[in-house]
């Protein structure tokens, strides 16, 4: 906690600015965020190690040296040094040496592709996601159920998020939880995120798709392994099926969407939303074409 | 089938209030125009002296004139996002409908980048570029006037969409494929590209223009390491602008197949693949950011030389270091999508190339602040906006490092923290000194000076302005707003800070209402602030070794250079041998072009061609491209294009001068 503790401190001046409320990228709930907002700040410090001095040399250089002060020095042809410029080359790399290591290392620790290994963590859910005008389709294979614009997934729990998009491309983001990944037609995107305390967290669209873009938010919703189940539970009483017919209703453009539940899904509709694209014979979705060659 | 095509009375949109407006104070602008001019009888005076002119410094001027209106244009749209989000909270849903929000922030990033900054650089590097290599002219004076012409074509075409049609809602790089005839299927997208190509083509041309003009065209003596750092940063604006802007002519030709012709490059089905556009428009995309800051600073090192009244400390350096970030520039284009998914290692390359670009930025900052070093610092306007340059460039570079980290990115991309990254730049670095620029060397292209009490007024504006304007969008950013909202809930806990934003934009709205007025001012004041020296700074560089304003041919006497900095050297000598102080060499013939007004026929059928185009009246667009392409076929066979003056009539202009200047 020490950690986060030290986070939250050197966010100190955008927390006067923000009043009482945290912002809630710094407010991580899982560990990708935490990890993410760490190498902010580490950066952020980094660099001010060149900025800091540049604005006081600026402040203090322009006044010093103003025409009026008849007891500065001054040197009309001063205009190389051997010191000066080895200086503000090698300060700028050292540091640029340091951040490009950070950057290596954690580029790939953070890879949004890369499996979660968290200790003591239960075993991970998969979670289709479905980026649709103007709203999100959430699909569990697992539990053969499907939402708009929620998604409710256990605490310590990773998931893996798989990611497509029907018509223009967005992106996914649940800012408490960590970074974002591209929802793209006919292709998939993957995003692993974890939490580490329930709640509901915000959850929302983060590249423009037209004109119903604003609206096109969700509620991430933690929830203990019980709540989840009953909550599956619940869900699966809903008399809605997510099939072709549906899927083709949800396509049509439509604004700030109310959640809808669906109780049953037909197999493999996240692949067939991504196989349409490349194979337009393949356009019923209620079809199994998980067998084909080109889906393996 | 529609004589007009797909043009009839729907397209005016006369219940959009927003963009009536907007139309009628430009129409009516430009009727006012018209009208002033037939009263004055000057359209003759105007076709001959302005509109056909090949001379490098009117075209410069008319450029920045386009370049200012375009901000005002620009800054309107700025004004009406600032305001929808400071009000469009809760259960209130602004003023704005998305449809005209969504072409309001398109608008404001094409208008801003294509036609604002642009143009202020192209018009900056037209009037000085030929001065400070002591040349009469560019290289191809014909294509220069071409260029700023097929530039002004775009700047009608996304100002007609105000009345005529509307604008894309897609964003200002317009991926697909949302900005596919599927999603989009109006004609805003088409005005978008049209208005893009043509002042493309424009601009390249005059890259190539200016990168012969810099290569050919310099006075006896001045070899490469003898050229003043703003002619070496438009050198290498130039390469860039030679290598990227065929990528976006490409790139746009691409996208117009799909529309037009249904190809499928960047669809979603058919094998279409919209990621490459946006591969493909952010490889011109990046290029494009150093095309506008590299000639700001050039600018920068220009003038804290001069107002430090002391040489530039790292000349050879600053040069390297405006080269390497010319190379890297190619090579960091992917750090606008890390969150594509590509591989790990993949971003982690491009994150690091970007950084990389950050060595030789920061060694320019320390340059510029050890030329202050021991100087003999005059605060002047320039001063001012040169140094509110230094304090902002540092943090916006800063944050931009930031989103050069991945990790790093995948929080704050497409939040208003990268919008507030990228205005913190582009005013702070791009703005700042092209504003710098002009007021510097106003008194070169007009001969009097601007008023420095409201030059500096108006930078108080503009650097406090942009500090309220902008910081609350880095909070923002980290409370999770993203970039194109036009409505969000009372539960973000956003709406004071966008309330904040609003209040600085309107303290940089006053700002710019100072540099208007201090453009005025000057102009009715101007017998009192006239520059009679040619030289009002105590400059260091040939530009200020002929009047100001300068004679058409710019020298007397093509200049012969042995040094960096001729002009004070040159003054420097004088101070040492007053004597030849009024020695006179003989006159010469001096070779000129001749004005031509092909550039503007050809320019004014591309405007036809694109207007067909847009509107699918496909007999107007195939007759202006026969049109077109017969004004190339004239103006090539067209052998009267230059004469001499003689010298007698340079002794002439060069007396009226001097008597002119000692009266």
């Amino acid at each position: 906690m020490n950690k986060k503790l030290a986070v939250l401190l050197s966010f100190g001046l955008l927390l006067l600015l923000g009043g009482c409320n945290l912002p809630i990228i710094i407010d991580s709930k899982g560990t990708i965020g935490e990890q993410e907002v760490r190498l902010v700040r580490d950066a952020l410090l980094l660099m001010l190690i060149v900025v800091v001095p540049v604005i006081i040399m600026t402040v203090v250089f322009a006044w010093k040296y103003r025409a009026s002060n008849k007891r500065a020095h001054y040197a009309p042809n001063f205009h190389h040094s051997n010191l000066i410029e080895a200086a503000v080359w090698f300060i700028p790399i050292m540091i640029i040496l340091v951040l490009a290591t950070i950057t290596w290392r954690t580029t790939h620790e953070l890879d949004p592709y890369k499996p979660l290994e968290v200790s003591n963590a239960n075993p991970p859910i998969i979670i289709e996601v479905v980026a649709l005008d103007w709203k999100w389709l959430f699909i569990y294979p697992e539990q053969n159920i499907a939402t708009i614009n929620l998604v409710e997934f256990p605490v310590n729990t990773p998931v893996n998020f798989k990611i497509t998009a029907e018509g223009p491309m967005n992106a996914f983001q649940i800012p408490q939880l960590g970074g974002q990944i591209y929802a793209m037609a006919g292709m998939q995107t993957k995003l692993h995120l974890i939490s580490e305390s329930t709640g509901d967290y915000f959850g929302r669209a983060v590249n423009f798709s037209g004109a119903g873009f604003s609206g096109m938010q969700f509620t991430a919703r933690v929830a203990t392994q019980e709540q989840f189940d009953q909550w599956v539970a619940s869900v699966k009483d809903s008399p809605d099926i997510l099939n072709n017919d549906e899927y083709k209703k949800l396509v049509e453009p439509s604004e700030n969407n109310p959640v809808k539940t669906y109780g049953n899904v037909v197999p493999h509709i996240f692949e067939n939303i991504i196989a349409k694209f490349m194979m337009p014979d393949m356009d019923n979705l209620d079809e199994d074409h998980s067998n084909m060659e080109m889906m393996k | 089938m529609n004589i007009l095509g797909k043009l009839d009375w729907s397209a005016i949109p006369v219940n959009e209030l927003p963009a009536m407006l907007a139309g009628g104070v430009m129409v009516g602008g430009f009727v006012a125009l018209v009208l002033f001019i037939t009263f004055l009888k000057k359209w003759t005076w105007l076709w001959t002296e302005w509109l056909t002119t090949v001379d490098h410094k009117k075209i410069g001027v008319m450029y920045i004139i386009v370049a200012i209106v375009m901000l005002l244009r620009g800054f309107g749209d700025a004004l009406l996002m600032r305001t929808q989000q400071a009000i469009s909270v809760g259960a209130n849903p602004g003023f704005l409908p998305p449809h005209h929000y969504d072409q309001i922030f398109t608008a404001h990033g094409v208008i801003m980048i294509f036609f604002m900054a642009m143009p202020f650089v192209v018009g900056l590097m037209n009037i000085i570029v030929p001065l400070q290599i002591g040349a009469r002219d560019v290289a191809f004076p014909f294509l220069n006037s071409l260029s700023f012409w097929l530039f002004v074509v775009g700047v009608v075409l996304v100002m007609l969409c105000l009345i005529v049609g509307e604008f894309g809602q897609t964003g200002w790089l317009a991926y697909p494929p949302l900005s596919e005839k599927q999603y989009s299927p109006g004609v805003g997208v088409d005005y978008y590209i049209w208005a893009l190509q043509i002042s493309g083509i424009g601009t390249l041309i005059s890259g190539i223009n200016f990168f012969v003009t810099i290569l050919k065209m310099r006075c006896p003596g001045m070899t490469l390491f003898k050229m003043p750092v703003f002619v070496w940063t438009a050198l290498c604006a130039n390469i860039l602008i030679i290598i990227a802007f065929p990528v976006l002519t490409v790139t746009l030709g691409m996208l117009s197949l799909d529309r037009y012709l249904d190809f499928h490059f960047f669809t979603n089905d058919f094998g279409g693949n919209p990621m490459m556009y946006v591969n493909m428009i952010w490889i011109w995309g990046h290029p494009e950011v150093y095309i506008l800051v590299l000639p700001a600073f050039g600018i920068f090192s220009e003038i804290f030389s001069t107002y430090s009244h002391k040489r530039l400390f790292g000349y050879t350096t600053m040069v390297w270091a405006t080269f390497a970030i010319t190379v890297l520039a190619f090579i960091v284009w992917l750090h606008h999508f890390f969150t594509m998914g590509a591989g790990a290692n993949v971003n982690a390359f491009f994150g690091i190339a970007t950084m990389i670009i950050s060595i030789p930025t920061g060694v320019k900052m320390f340059n510029w602040l050890f030329t202050m070093y021991r100087g003999k610092i005059v605060f002047s306007a320039p001063m001012h906006w040169s140094i509110g340059f230094l304090i902002t460039f540092a943090i916006g570079g800063m944050t931009g490092v930031l989103l050069a980290v991945p990790g790093a990115d995948f929080l704050l991309h497409n939040s208003l923290f990268l919008i507030a990254h990228f205005h913190n730049v582009i005013i702070g670095g791009v703005f700042f000194g092209y504003t710098a620029g002009m007021v510097y060397w106003f008194p070169k292209a007009f001969g009097f000076k601007l008023n420095e009490k409201i030059g500096i007024a108006a930078f108080w504006c503009w650097i406090v302005g942009f500090y309220i304007a902008f910081m609350p969008l880095y909070v923002l950013g980290f409370m999770g707003a993203t970039r194109r909202l036009s409505h969000y809930d009372y539960s973000t806990g956003w709406h004071p800070y966008f309330v904040v934003a609003l209040v600085g934009a309107i303290i940089i709205f006053i700002g710019i209402n100072l540099q208007l007025l201090q453009v005025v001012w000057s102009i009715f004041t101007r017998k009192k602030n006239l520059d009679l020296t040619g030289d009002p700074w105590n400059g260091r560089t040939l530009e200020w070794d002929t009047a100001s304003p300068p004679p058409f041919y710019n020298f007397a006497h093509v200049p012969h250079v042995n040094s960096l900095e001729p002009h004070w050297d040159h003054k420097q000598y004088l101070l040492k041998h007053p004597e030849k102080k009024n020695e006179h060499r003989p006159y010469e013939d001096i070779h000129m072009p001749r004005y031509t007004g092909v550039g503007f026929v050809i320019a004014l059928f591309a405007f036809t061609f694109s207007f067909g185009m847009i509107w699918d009246i496909w007999w107007l667009a195939i007759a202006s491209c026969v049109v077109m392409f017969g004004g190339v076929v004239y103006r090539s066979f067209d052998y009267d294009i230059d004469y001499y003056v003689t010298k007698e009539e340079v002794e002439k202009i060069e007396t009226e001068i001097s008597n002119r200047n000692l009266a």
